[in-house]
């Protein structure tokens, strides 16, 4: 990156944010749920960056984890009456939970053949959904009722008032930008770069590579299913048909063309895709045509997607010598900031 | 006392014996090479060591604890840190990022400690970067630090292998090829850098083609030929040995 775009970068997103956040003050309902819907997009992009992106896993049934979190939350809330934002962490935790059970035998496969074990694994999940394993998911007719979330007791209907729910959302997309930012500056962060790029020299550098994948996957899974609680509480009634294949392969495409591995790529990917054809409602059926060919140019022409992550800078204080190593470090290299 | 003891190693690729019945130990504190004509399993000895082949039969012992079976990254945990013989980097991350990977296994902060920024972690994360900046400079690469690791020559990129290696602390390290590529200036940097690690304490084990690095740099050799140990001992009784002379040069009985 040049020195001028890293210079308009800060106020650049600045902009963005407020802009973000003044919406509800110039929109419509439908504009605003279409927000909504980038929104939940955005953060469903963001849960899968961390295993698709980061661990660079071919995962494309992330659908199957947010269909746990939302059906999860459906059932307690519908069965038992428990507050839906209640069942936040324990949607994250159901669907986590999940991708541990399942990932745990195909994790070591590689690229194409996990590809292919996901697409069966996101199936599996809808088909189990409508044939009404247990008793318990309602079919194909889903389950209707789930109760709006309620915030000190203002219920936020995501049907009646989209303004409300866009902030509910927004939060959460802060919060996650935020926490997802600082995972990927860390440790944990690199590890999963570092078997990205190279498996066996990340082994060789002392990464227990299956753990961090599988990590990815518990962790990528337990967000899809807090967003899964968040969209169930939104459309207040779910079935088999809002998780169907297709959903996975989008939340895939967020990824890939806004650029694997980058917070704000995966961002304006969630927009691009699901905020761009309703901009271009009409052009009727033509837009998805377009759409289809924009999608087969970026692949040919911008492979990393959109906005690919940008490399790291690290403050290096001085050596304080509890480290280790080969001595304090000179003070020609202490106190610097290194960046790329 | 030996750091490294190995006792009959045996491994096949298919019916191919790559290493047979290879046994001898290093012992701490020396540069240790491991040389033999192309094909002669050095490569195999190395990676049944760091736990990237399995043994058929025989055992590893590294301090006395039997590491056969130990996956690779807890050997590098227990003090075994390497380099590879085609460079292995993370060529898309930068140089720093690179080190930080061998720090890795010294550090401990998880998923949960970074995501609420724990003052543990960050703590953690300066001294790392610190350590990793420090290898840097031990082996000459600090004003590379933010640069990508594939815009390093060829050279350098041997060299960051060695202080990622070195990032991981380990008691010993195992150097596969470290002067393939490189230039008879950089060789002799390299032989020097040699021996500032060892004079760090740290056990150095290396397989080299360039026989007079070999020469210059170890103190005790081990000739491998056919996957079977043909000699041991110091540069001068290696050298005398007719029977690495034959390995290298064919004997007299092939002339005709």
């Amino acid at each position: 990156m040049t020195a001028a775009a890293r210079k308009i970068k800060k106020p650049l997103y600045a902009v963005i944010a407020a802009c973000w956040l003044a919406a509800p003050f110039f929109l419509g309902n439908y504009q605003l749920d279409v927000l909504n819907n980038i929104a939940i997009y955005a953060l469903l992009g963001l849960s899968l960056n961390i295993i698709l992106g980061y661990a660079g896993m071919f995962h494309m049934g992330h659908g199957a984890f947010f269909a746990v979190g939302a059906y999860a939350t459906a059932i307690i809330n519908t069965t038992w009456g428990v507050p839906v934002l209640w069942l936040l962490p324990l949607s994250g935790a159901a669907a986590g939970l999940f991708a541990l059970v399942v990932a745990r035998p195909i994790i070591h496969l590689r690229g194409d053949y996990l590809l292919i074990v996901t697409i069966g694994m996101v199936e599996i999940v809808r088909i189990a959904l409508v044939n009404n394993v247990f008793g318990i998911t309602g079919g194909s007719n889903g389950i209707f009722g789930i109760d709006a979330p309620s915030v000190f007791g203002r219920t936020i209907s995501g049907i009646v008032a989209p303004g409300d729910f866009f902030y509910l959302v927004t939060a959460f997309l802060a919060f996650t930008i935020t926490v997802f930012y600082l995972l990927e500056h860390s440790r944990f962060g690199r590890a999963l770069q570092f078997l990205n790029q190279d498996p066996v020299a990340a082994e060789g550098s002392g990464i227990d590579t299956a753990r961090y994948r599988l990590a990815a996957f518990g962790i990528g899974a337990f967000w899809a299913g807090m967003v899964g609680n968040l969209y169930a509480s939104k459309v207040t009634f779910i079935s088999p048909e809002s998780f169907s294949f297709w959903e996975s392969v989008v939340m895939f495409m967020i990824v890939i063309l806004g650029g694997a591995g980058s917070i704000p790529g995966v961002l304006l990917g969630a927009f691009l895709i699901i905020g761009l054809p309703e901009m271009f409602q009409g052009l009727q059926q033509y837009r998805l045509l377009l759409f289809g060919i924009v999608l087969v140019a970026m692949m040919i022409f911008r492979p990393q997607g959109i906005l690919p992550p940008a490399p790291r800078s690290y403050d290096v204080a001085e050596d304080d010598g509890e480290n280790g190593g080969p001595g304090s470090t000179p003070d020609d290299a202490a106190g610097v900031e290194v960046r790329p | 006392m030996s750091l490294l003891r190995i006792e009959n190693a045996t491994r096949y690729f298919g019916g191919l014996m790559a290493v047979g019945d290879v046994s001898f130990s290093v012992p701490e504190g020396l540069v240790f090479g491991l040389i033999g004509p192309n094909g002669a399993g050095k490569t195999t000895v190395f990676n049944l060591i760091t736990g990237n082949y399995r043994l058929d039969s025989g055992k590893i012992f590294f301090r006395g604890e039997d590491i056969s079976r130990m996956p690779t990254h807890r050997v590098v945990q227990r003090g075994i840190a390497r380099t590879f013989q085609n460079i292995r980097l993370f060529s898309g991350m930068t140089v720093l990022e690179n080190v930080l990977a061998g720090r890795h296994c010294r550090m401990k902060a998880g998923p949960i400690a970074a995501m609420l920024r724990l003052p543990s972690q960050r703590i953690e994360e300066r001294r790392a970067a610190a350590r990793a900046m420090a290898e840097l400079l031990f082996v000459g690469l600090a004003g590379h630090a933010g640069n990508l690791a594939k815009n390093l020559s060829y050279g350098n990129q041997r060299l960051l292998e060695i202080a990622r290696a070195l990032a991981a602390d380990p008691a010993l390290i195992i150097l596969d090829e470290p002067a393939g590529g490189m230039n008879d200036y950089e060789t002799t940097a390299l032989v020097e850098l040699i021996s500032k690690i060892r004079n760090r304490g740290i056990t150095v084990m290396l397989i080299e083609h360039d026989m007079s690095l070999v020469m210059r740099a170890c103190e005790r050799i081990v000739v491998l030929e056919h996957g079977k140990k043909i000699a041991e001992g110091t540069p001068g009784e290696v050298q005398a040995d007719p029977a690495v002379i034959e390995a290298y040069l064919g004997s007299d009985d092939e002339e005709f």
